[in-house]
């Protein structure tokens, strides 16, 4: 049976993309946010995943508002990135799993959750840059991967406790997969930033701290919030914290913290990172539900 | 539904937004090909009338002016790419929004974080 072994939240920020391209890790503006990966990149070679669903946000890449779907999900068996307008390098194609990503889909559907089914995808930096943070170098492919894109580009936005239902949804989906995989969330995104208005530059550290310990036990707190309320503490962009909830609802067992960091700025934006571990529900717990 | 609410200073891109910025969010969603660039560069006045920009918007890209083209119904995911041509980062766009100096801008990210 498949095994969901944990959940890993991070920022996804353009810059990141030519700091790697440009080998700044070790720069002292870049320092702090880079430091607090190696723990994570540690653990994943410790449970190695086989494959890693990622919760993120399309900027114009695959999606443009003509057709503009709420929730997408990839099902091929390769995903490419292309040229996002704004000079970053274009990565290497990453290896999907249509197998698996069909059967969340089927699952999903039968669930309510009614998907757009792309058998082409193209994934930009919002995909591409936490993969290469988690697995950093030239060979930064050994996981397969499966592209969840969530609309936080164009309101009206999913709640955050539909992005909750989803993540669980998705989390029952891989539960019931026979194969024997191990299986990442990743939600990409945030924290606090806003880059349009004359609130530009906006960043609320108190308010990002809380999702980040609320996120660990107790991340039904966060769906009290409106996407209104989110855009106004977290700023415009700061609702792409939408991903993360998912990802921590696709975790259905036991969760505990592995690491965490969070560093203001990077950019614009209150760089973040979550690395949660998902232990199998006690089996007495498993009967009652 | 609950009603929007306004956030000073805070652009909501919804539905009139999406409705009203189609042509300026289409012919920047072209950017993402070099080939579009170079041709954007090369004679602007064309590429935009390719793509039925309003004369608001035209203005508003004429004028290299962010908030101009937000209230034209701008998204600024998709601006950032016109950004890229004119050689302005997301920095240079925050400077320009709120009337300050890149420098000034920098300085008050940094300090957000104190």
């Amino acid at each position: 049976m498949a095994r969901i072994i944990g959940g890993i939240a991070s920022t996804h920020v353009p810059a990141i993309g030519n700091a790697i391209a440009k080998g700044l890790q070790n720069d002292p503006y870049w320092k702090p946010f880079f430091d607090g990966f190696p723990p994570a990149q540690d653990w994943l070679a410790k449970v190695k995943p086989d494959v890693v669903v990622v919760f993120y946000n399309d900027h114009g890449l695959n999606f443009f508002l003509d057709k503009m779907p709420t929730f997408a999900i990839g099902a091929a068996e390769t995903y490419e990135n292309a040229d996002e307008g704004w000079g970053l390098p274009v990565a290497q194609p990453y290896p999907g799993d249509a197998d698996l990503s069909w059967h969340i889909a089927k699952s999903l559907v039968a669930d309510e959750f009614d998907m757009t089914i792309c058998q082409e995808m193209l994934v930009d930096h919002a995909f591409t840059i936490p993969l290469s943070l988690l697995w950093p170098g030239a060979n930064n492919r050994p996981v397969r991967t499966i592209p969840i894109s969530v609309n936080t580009v164009q309101h009206p936005l999913p709640s955050a406790a539909r992005c909750l239902k989803l993540g669980q949804a998705v989390g029952r989906a891989i539960d019931s997969y026979e194969k024997d995989v191990n299986v990442l969330i990743v939600g990409t995104g945030g924290l606090s930033h806003q880059l349009d208005g004359k609130r530009a530059g906006f960043i609320n550290k108190k308010f990002d701290l809380m999702c980040l310990e609320a996120l660990q036990q107790h991340p039904e707190q966060l769906t009290g919030y409106s996407n209104i309320d989110l855009v106004e503490l977290a700023g415009t962009q700061g609702v792409e914290i939408l991903n993360w909830i998912a990802m921590r609802g696709a975790l259905t067992g036991r969760v505990s913290k592995v690491h965490s960091n969070y560093h203001i700025p990077i950019s614009n934006t209150a760089s973040a990172l979550l690395v949660l571990e998902n232990q199998p529900a006690k089996p007495e717990l498993r009967l009652a539900g | 539904m609950q009603a929007e609410r306004e956030i000073p200073g805070t652009p909501i891109f919804g539905s009139e937004e999406a409705r009203r910025g189609l042509a300026l969010n289409k012919m920047c969603f072209s950017f993402n090909d070099a080939t579009n660039r170079n041709a954007f560069k090369q004679d602007e006045d064309a590429y935009c009338k390719k793509y039925g920009l309003t004369p608001q918007q035209r203005e508003a890209v004429k004028h290299r002016n962010v908030l101009e083209m937000i209230e034209a119904g701008g998204n600024v995911y998709y601006l950032a790419k016109l950004a890229g041509i004119f050689g302005l980062n997301v920095q240079d766009i925050g400077a320009q929004q709120t009337g300050m100096t890149v420098e000034a801008f920098k300085k008050m990210l940094v300090e957000e974080g104190k």
